[in-house]
């Protein structure tokens, strides 16, 4: 089997990488969402520690 | 067996805990997706009535599983949180509740794009199908309902409620392709065994594993937040390094 078999997964393309594709970015995403809510949370809680001081 | 248990329900100890073992679940889970996504997709083989279509399952049958098992774990937690009023519990069940709605999407969706070549539909209001889209608004309802609430203890104890009632529902679609009669194929796997090829039953084993411990990994990352958010006027919190920076 060539990559453009592969790519083409027998006629299924579509479905097969729009199942994965966007399954994939939903967790990419999700990963990126997770760490940007810890850069958020830190910063507020520095804020708040420095206020306190 | 000197491991007292309780010391990890205070969340300053499971805040320096979590931390500690996420690189545990994180890296175990990336190599087995590699390895489960070369499997399904190079090891095994055509199926015999759907060609390459069929490869779809590799993520939708450990995407589905997963989703109503974190449902399970997540009122597990909040009713925990309800009884004994451990905040820990109640953070860990708001923590899994995005993670959890994530997989019922990636469930829902994957089906979606497998139906549509094999029933020629994208959607039918199937049993199977119908009680996992509840499962999704239950996650939703959850976390909305969690977040219009002001006092955080009140939150909790609604939102749990809801989770807990919301329960009933996982059962339904396990079920819901013996007790109905479905479009949705029966389980894949059975306690009995399974009739799929090897490297079939491999790749999608290997792709569950993978996809519990990134949710693991995923929620304790997001739960360290929420206990900072919920805990940012203490001393411990205050003296922690990455806020003393």
């Amino acid at each position: 089997m060539n990559w453009a078999d592969f790519f083409n997964m027998g006629g299924y393309a579509f479905y097969v990488w729009g199942a994965y594709g966007v399954s994939l970015s939903v967790f990419i995403i999700e990963v990126l969402m997770v760490r940007h809510k810890r850069t958020v949370t830190l910063r507020q809680v520095r804020l708040l520690n420095r206020a306190g001081e | 067996m000197a491991i007292n248990w309780f010391k990890y329900s205070a969340p300053s100890a499971f805040y320096n805990l979590a931390g500690k073992v996420i690189p545990w679940f994180a890296v175990p889970a990336t190599i087995l997706f590699v390895a489960g996504i070369y499997t399904g997709f190079f090891v095994a083989p055509s199926d015999a009535q759907q060609g390459e279509a069929y490869r779809i399952i590799f993520i939708h049958v450990p995407a589905s599983i997963l989703s109503m098992f974190l449902y399970l774990v997540m009122a597990a937690y909040a009713a925990l949180g309800l009884i004994f009023n451990t905040r820990l519990s109640s953070m860990m069940a708001t923590a899994l509740a995005p993670t959890g709605a994530l997989f019922a999407f990636v469930s829902l969706w994957t089906g979606a794009f497998w139906g549509k070549p094999m029933w020629g539909a994208w959607w039918v209001w199937d049993a199977r199908l119908t009680s996992e889209l509840i499962l999704l608004f239950l996650y939703f309802g959850f976390i909305a309902l969690h977040a219009s609430i002001d006092d955080v203890r009140r939150a909790d104890r609604a939102a749990a409620l809801l989770a807990i009632v919301g329960a009933v529902n996982v059962p339904i679609i396990y079920f819901s392709v013996r007790w109905w009669n479905t479009l949705h194929q029966g389980a894949t796997i059975k306690f009995t065994g399974t009739s799929m090829h090897i490297a079939m039953q491999q790749a999608m084993f290997m792709l569950l594993l993978a996809g519990w411990l990134y949710a693991v990994a995923v929620t304790l990352f997001r739960v360290r937040s929420i206990i900072l958010e919920r805990e940012k006027n203490t001393r411990w919190v205050a003296e922690l390094v990455e806020v003393q920076q």
